[in-house]
């Protein structure tokens, strides 16, 4: 479904991807694992078009997407959830809700996302950020399902939040991979990551240095602590 | 004769309807001014400008096409817009990547030019402009005499600034509007085309401007000089209701409007600068103006 080949990225003049190398296939959670700056969320903006200077190979589907605009991107069937989570101060959770354009049919209806989330129609009408972190997180993902995209980037969901807030965004990340959706996650923490996908790829400098598949982590483990500091 | 506050009952009323006339242009170019400002983060000094040429495109549908006030209204707005739409793509775009003064000087400098231009063809003086027969007489309210025409203006702006308040406050273009205000590349990677999106808010801006030109033409003389005169109280408005509120923009440019018609009965001396006045003041208190959303 998505196939990244020698992806090079630039902010100005630092070179931060040296070659990425991965892919990920229809219906599968795949992680990316690293230590901070190791180049995992600047490989999801660099697919979602959002760093100027790329170069390389993002094809989605067959289409090349490596000189595409961001909205070029989210059109072709990509929701990106940011780091940050981008929930708007300015707009309601419900307008936050509606905010992305529908690009392909077969999104989850308002009432599915709702029955999901039910806090976000509790809370419909408050001012976006005024959720708690977790709420933020939810409304930052519930929002790409509308759309009718398949593949999500998820760039580390469970930042900064407690526990048992984890716990329900990896039970979500779970119901939304049965519903068919397709997942790249960017993720530190190990743990959670080893719940869900089943895949792993391991990046240090901007490069991917190892996959492993979901089954063999365990065993791993050990080696990829001292490595990674994850 | 009936006497307020020591002052003949005519004359208060007067300067009230003048006000808030005035007060009705204050926030129908503040409110274009806050939406451009909000998305492109541009400083529009040719805001004024394009008032004048709304205003003369008005005068010209009329004197060279024998096209009315009513169509005016509907025509001038359009191509004052579409004018707008040519010089983001062509100039106004290059200065989004700079410091905001690039963009402030740009405008300034159109400004200029536009003034410039219409002053050579028409002279600093300019033309004049009738206005619609079925607007001209006046009401008696007993009080004060009221000409149709104004209360027609006052009744248009309401009308226009809640159109522009609800679109953007209300509506999901308006959503999406505050949405790329806040952070454009997040709304882009979700699949709208948000360079468009700016164009078109500065067409949409500026087309206002030209609207409320339209609004003046009957009113004022229309000349080279009109918006420059006016786009001076307009920015202290802005700044006044805080930069980048819609709502803000429209209670402060009727409430200044009025403000300063209530001057100039009191103290005409200090009519002229009462509105910077309250500017100071209102800056010191409260740095983020009115209504601003502190940042």
């Amino acid at each position: 479904m998505l196939e990244v080949r020698g992806l090079n990225a630039w902010y100005d003049e630092s070179h931060v991807l040296h070659g990425m190398d991965f892919e990920v296939r229809e219906g599968e959670c795949v992680t990316l694992l690293g230590r901070n700056g190791a180049g995992k969320s600047t490989t999801l903006k660099s697919i979602m078009g959002l760093i100027q200077k790329r170069t390389g190979s993002v094809r989605f589907r067959g289409a090349e997407l490596i000189a595409a605009r961001p909205d070029i991107v989210g059109r072709a069937g990509i929701g990106f959830c940011p780091e940050d989570r981008g929930i708007f101060a300015g707009l309601s959770v419900s307008e936050n809700l509606m905010l992305p354009p529908v690009v392909a049919p077969g999104g989850m209806s308002v009432a599915d996302i709702h029955a999901l989330f039910p806090n976000l129609a509790e809370r419909a009408k408050s001012p976006g950020t005024k959720l708690s972190g977790g709420e933020q997180q939810m409304l930052a993902i519930a929002r790409i399902l509308r759309t009718g995209a398949k593949l999500l980037l998820l760039d580390e969901p469970t930042e900064g939040l407690a526990p048992v807030i984890v716990q329900q965004i990896g039970e979500m990340i779970l119901e939304i991979k049965r519903r068919g959706f397709t997942v790249l996650l960017v993720e530190q923490n190990f743990r959670f990551a080893s719940k869900l996908a089943d895949r792993h790829y391991l990046v240090e400098h901007g490069q991917v240095v190892d996959m492993i598949p979901n089954h063999e982590l365990a065993a791993r483990a050990e080696g990829l602590h001292r490595r990674l500091g994850i | 004769m009936m006497m307020i506050l020591g002052k003949p009952a005519p004359l208060l009323f007067g300067q009230l309807l003048l006000g808030i006339i005035n007060g009705s242009f204050y926030a129908m170019l503040s409110l274009g001014l806050a939406i451009i400002f909000g998305l492109l983060n541009v400083i529009n000094f040719a805001h004024g400008a394009l008032f004048m040429v709304g205003a003369f495109v008005t005068w010209g549908l009329l004197h060279y096409l024998g096209i009315g006030f009513w169509p005016a209204l509907i025509i001038a707005p359009l191509m004052v817009g579409a004018f707008g739409l040519l010089i983001e793509r062509t100039l106004i775009r290059f200065t989004y990547k700079l410091d905001i003064l690039y963009g402030l000087l740009l405008t300034f400098g159109l400004a200029l030019v536009l003034e410039g231009i219409f002053t050579n063809g028409f002279g600093s003086s300019g033309v004049s402009y009738g206005g619609p027969n079925i607007l001209s007489g006046t009401l008696n309210l007993g009080f004060m005499y009221l000409p149709v025409y104004r209360a027609f203006v006052v009744f248009a702006a309401i009308v226009i600034c809640f159109g522009v308040w609800f679109t953007i406050e209300k509506t999901s273009l308006g959503a999406l509007l505050r949405a790329a205000t806040e952070n454009p590349a997040l709304v882009q990677s979700f699949g709208v085309n948000v360079p468009r999106l700016i164009s078109l808010t500065f067409a949409g801006g500026v087309a206002l401007a030209g609207l409320a030109g339209v609004l003046a033409a009957p009113l004022y003389s229309v000349n080279p000089g009109m918006g420059t005169s006016l786009i001076n109280t307009v920015f202290a408005v802005v700044v006044i209701g805080g930069m980048g509120s819609i709502g803000g923009a429209i209670l402060t440019g009727f409430g200044l409007g009025i403000i300063q018609g209530f001057t100039e009965v009191f103290y005409p001396a200090a009519s002229s600068v009462v509105v910077f006045a309250v500017m100071a003041v209102v800056l010191l208190a409260r740095p983020a103006g009115l209504f601003g959303r502190v940042a």
